[in-house]
């Protein structure tokens, strides 16, 4: 009898508590994380502390999946999102993310307390990895293959996770698939490995901007002293952007990088995804977010520039290239595609994004002019700070130790450059979009809600319009979570592709063409 | 001085209309509600009470919106309508002067006159404060029976669901929404729904409802006693009018209205849910309480007030809805009990959560219409064919153009066609128990 009453007392209960199993599952990854935070004390553990640490971890988070998700029948999971502490801001939520945010402060600015020690013996947590990191690159582990460790099995194990969650949804597995193998294999793997035979640290995944350093003097140096194997790295990190970059966008919009390929996209698809809901959907963020994230590019461009320009300036007549030539070829660049824009694409922008163009087109040139007349960049300075503030402490802090608050895509969103730049490409020159379903969307909103880029998806569903946005990572999220069959990913002609005078099927036809017109002529609601 | 339109109901119907008249006219529009002051969406409130979404995401719009576009939001209740005077009387003793009037009061829950109805912890499930209700109601609640199939019935138990209360539904039918759906449907969705454990009683109708203030159990017309905390009424709705008693507005079920939306009294409409077509388009009822149908009334009284006189000419009839994870998108008609001239075929996946029902016409072999469970179904095509009047054939050998499934998912338009292939050749040919 005891056991039907302990039932029934649960009954008419909202759902928002975890199970038993879940919770002993969560105790026992956040056992594992324990054990890692003692190593940063030093006291002194046994080497097989470290993999009973990540095993630990990786067992908490299967354990948890499979309560969570096993056995229940596939589908969209979403009871009780918003009354669980963890994924509704409560205090649990604030916690982790101060947690986190306190991890990435002292990864990237005080290591020395990780017990990295570039001159000898490592101690602490780094100690901890050394014999990981010996076995793959031969080499000690330094904070960075520490991080480097802990976010691969973040995205393997979550990415686990998502996946027994959208069992049901192919598109969902194979992306997911992707992120993990990219992770695994190029992000991690293969840079350790090119360092085990001498080769320069290079991680193929990361492409200029989000890369910013990859043109800065270190690297340029480390690459032309490289010999062939360099110029091969130079040359595919220059074919990423300006090559392969355009082309895959062209075709299948910028998913294939952020929802597809991208390590923080993979973390925030993976380990982020009870978060993504958290995202800000209003029309103020929106406004930021087009002003923050073109700034970064503005500013990444900026600093790129004067980067390669101090190492020119620094290697006089070593390389074909003088740095003044180098300006002039950048600013030439940038005024081709600033006039082929203007030219061609100036009716697909908003006012705003004319005359911010226009704006940042000026500075950027001014800039330029300016190197060039005083013949000095300030290009160390530079990337220090951008180093500093962007790539630290926006990417990192914000950008993952804010996940349980702001949510998963804050950083691709708000800072990322890669995703500005892939973002233009995307609204402008892509075959991609997400088609609605006729007259079929009852304007329910779960696909809004659960639209980590904060796109109100609903706003352009309930009008029968596609949705061609240049922030959208392709997710497919707001398809599946869709409960009425309104929303499709899909890549086809670009004619027609942006409809804003598209009107709701199912109503008299010749009622439908004077709404057409009507909505033609006045452009609004 | 602009006229001043107002409008009665903030719901899709009342908001569709507001917004197409803003964008062609500069009239003055005010919008009454007495639920919530903003729009929102009556399809979404299961999804809040799950725990999917907040309350500010089920309103479609940002507040700002409204006052953009000049549509002034009153919370407020309309006692009385005065025609003669053109006065609305809110609650309140306030008075408001309109030049056309648009009632959009949407629908309530239908009771049948059930002893006990009234009781304690006996609800329906239609506006805000039904959800909130819900909410108490189901604290502690041991055991709910929903009375009636239907979909609001269906959406109830999901939603009860995920609160772990062991769920009742009383059917009426001999299966579920049975009224609606042929057999073959209506038996694959009942396998899926009480494969959630929820109970379902077919052939069986509620006789009285018993508690001293709260219920505490119903008993069925076969005698059966049930006991229960909370019994959720979802017999169907009916258009909410009683406040319009005593005005002149003609009214039936609904409010009666011409094909140009109109009741009997000049600068008078009525569209969504309330409104009664006096002149249904033939194979349409005169009422129709769904979302896309109110909406589209809503398009179609803009225009009629704005001096483009319309009338409403809804097109080929659409749905959708969701059973737990099921799907479901249908488009033309496929009969429940097909007539003598219509003829269906089924298909059912192995897995039991996918299905596909084509009616056509025999003889010309017209295709008449579409249910799919699991499969998303492109409304284009198919609205497409149907007004085209494509034969049979035709829909088969295209079904694939008609997917709108996300990229990847596995195709099955070849098993249909053979399946069905297999049905035209040998009609009488028992099929293999699934
Ligand atoms: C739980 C549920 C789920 C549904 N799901 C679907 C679905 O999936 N698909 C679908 O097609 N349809 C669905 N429907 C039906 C659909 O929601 C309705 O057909 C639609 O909302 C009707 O819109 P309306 O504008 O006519 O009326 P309503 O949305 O009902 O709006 C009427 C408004 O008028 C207000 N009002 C009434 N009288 C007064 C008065 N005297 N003074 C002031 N204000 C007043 C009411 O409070 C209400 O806010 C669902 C309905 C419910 C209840
Ligand atoms: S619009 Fe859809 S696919 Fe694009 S980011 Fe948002 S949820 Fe993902
Ligand atoms: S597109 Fe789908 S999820 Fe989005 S509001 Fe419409 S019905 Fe809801």
């Amino acid at each position: 009898m005891a056991h039907i009453e302990h039932n029934m007392s649960l009954t008419g209960e909202a759902p928002k508590r975890l199970s038993l199993i879940q919770k002993v599952a969560t105790g026992l990854g956040w056992t594992g994380i324990f054990f890692l935070f003692l190593s940063i004390l030093n006291v002194p553990l046994p080497g097989y502390f470290l993999w009973l640490s990540l095993g630990l971890i990786a067992a908490g988070v299967v354990i948890f999946a499979n309560d969570q998700y096993r056995g229940k029948p596939a589908g969209i999971k979403n009871d009780g999102v918003w009354f669980k502490n963890m994924t509704s801001r409560g205090v649990f939520a604030w916690g982790t993310g101060i947690l986190l945010t306190l991890f990435y402060i002292v990864l990237y600015w005080y290591p020395q307390y990780l017990g990295y020690n570039p001159d000898g013996e490592n101690t602490g947590i780094v100690a901890l990895f050394d014999p990981l990191s010996n076995f793959i690159s031969g080499n000690d582990a330094s904070q960075w293959f520490v991080y480097g460790t802990l976010y691969t099995l973040a995205i393997l194990a979550f990415g686990y996770k998502f996946l027994l969650k959208y069992r049901h949804n192919k598109y969902e597995k194979i992306r997911t698939f992707s992120v993990m193998f990219f992770q695994l294999g190029f992000a991690f793997l293969i840079p350790e490995i090119l360092i085990r035979l001498n080769q320069p640290y290079y991680n193929p995944n990361v492409v200029w901007p989000l890369n910013y350093d990859l043109f800065a003097g270190y690297k340029l140096n480390e690459f032309f002293s490289a010999g062939t194997v360099g110029m091969i790295m130079l040359g595919f990190g220059l074919a990423s952007i300006f090559l392969i970059t355009p082309i895959l966008t062209y075709f299948y919009g910028k998913r294939w990088y952020c929802s597809w390929v991208c390590g923080c996209g993979g973390l925030a698809e993976t380990a982020g995804d009870p978060y993504r809901h958290l995202s800000d959907k209003s029309r103020k963020s929106w406004m930021l977010e087009r002003w923050l994230i073109h700034t970064i590019l503005v500013l990444v461009v900026i600093m790129t520039t004067a980067v390669v320009y101090s190492f020119l300036n620094e290697n006089p007549g070593k390389y074909w290239l003088t740095k003044d030539a180098f300006l002039i070829g950048v600013a030439g660049f940038l005024t081709l595609l600033f006039a082929g824009i203007m030219i061609f694409k100036r009716k697909e922008l908003a006012k705003d994004a004319k005359y911010g163009a226009v704006g940042y087109f000026v500075i950027i040139l001014a800039i330029i002019a300016l190197y060039y007349s005083t013949g000095y960049s300030y290009g160390h300075l530079l990337r220090e700070w951008y180093g500093f503030f962007i790539g630290a402490a926006f990417s990192g802090v914000i950008g993952v130790g804010f996940y349980p608050i702001f949510g998963n895509r804050v950083w691709c969103r708000f800072g990322c450059p890669m995703a500005a730049v892939l973002g233009m490409q995307q609204r402008l020159f892509s075959r991609f979009r997400i088609t609605t379903n006729g007259g079929q969307c009852i304007s329910c909103g779960n696909c809004s809600t659960y639209c980590e880029m904060g796109i109100d998806v609903r706003s352009y569903a309930q009008k029968g319009e596609n949705i061609v946005r240049s922030s959208c990572v392709g997710c497919g999220i707001c398809s599946a979570v869709c409960p009425r069959g309104v929303l499709k990913l899909e890549n086809g002609p670009r004619e027609g592709r942006i409809n804003g005078d598209a009107v709701l099927l199912g109503n008299d036809v010749d009622l439908l063409d004077l709404i057409q017109q009507q909505k033609k002529a006045t452009r609004k609601l | 001085m602009q006229e001043h339109v107002v409008i009665i109901g903030n719901g899709i119907a009342g908001i569709t209309a507001a917004r197409h008249i803003r964008r062609i006219s500069e009239k003055k529009i005010t919008v009454i509600s007495s639920e919530n002051k903003y729009f929102f969406s009556r399809t979404a409130l299961m999804y809040f009470y799950m725990g999917h979404m907040k309350w500010e995401h089920l309103e479609p719009y940002e507040d700002w919106f409204w006052e953009k576009n000049r549509i002034d939001l009153k919370l407020a209740y309309v006692e009385k309508i005065d025609p003669e005077a053109k006065t609305l009387f809110l609650a309140g003793n306030e008075k408001l002067p309109y030049d056309q009037l648009i009632i959009a009061t949407g629908s309530i829950p239908r009771k049948l006159g059930w002893e006990g109805q009234d009781l304690q912890g006996v609800q329906g499930l239609v506006s805000k404060q039904d959800l909130e209700l819900l909410e108490k109601n189901t604290k502690n609640c041991r055991h709910a029976t929903i009375v009636g199939g239907g979909l609001i019935g269906v959406e109830l138990a999901e939603m009860l669901h995920t609160r772990n209360i062991p769920v009742t539904m009383l059917i009426r039918e001999d299966s579920f929404w049975r009224n609606v759906l042929p057999q073959k449907d209506s038996e694959f969705v009942a396998r899926h729904i009480s494969s959630h454990g929820i109970g379902l009683r077919n052939m069986t109708e509620l006789e009285s409802i018993s508690g001293k203030n709260k219920v505490t159990s119903v008993t069925t017309k076969k005698g059966d006693q049930i006991e229960t905390d909370l019994v959720g009424l979802t017999v169907g709705v009916q258009p909410n009018i009683a406040f319009l008693k005593g005005s002149g507005i003609e009214t039936d079920v609904g409010i009666l209205v011409d094909p140009y939306l109109k009741t009997n009294i000049e600068s008078i409409y009525s569209i969504g849910d309330c409104a009664q077509q006096r002149e249904p388009k033939p194979g349409r009822r005169p009422i129709e309480a769904v979302w896309y149908t109110a909406r589209m009334m809503g398009e179609t009284v803009a225009q009629t007030i704005c001096g483009n006189p319309f009338k409403y000419n809804p097109g080929n009839w659409f749905n959708s809805a969701k059973f737990f994870e099921i799907e479901y998108q249908t488009y033309g008609n496929v009969s429940a009990t097909p007539p003598e001239n219509e003829q269906q075929l089924h298909w059912e996946h192995r897995d039991g959560k996918k299905a596909v029902t084509l009616a056509f016409e025999k003889g010309s072999g017209r295709f008449l219409g579409i249910n799919s469970f699991g499969i998303r179904m492109k409304h284009e095509v198919f609205d497409r064919w149907l007004t085209e009047q494509r034969p049979i054939e035709h829909v088969l050998k295209h079904l694939e153009e008609a997917n709108f499934d996300p990229e990847f998912f596995k195709r099955h338009h070849k098993e249909i066609l053979h399946s069905f292939k297999d049905d035209l050749m040998n009609p009488s040919k028992p099929k293999p128990q699934i």
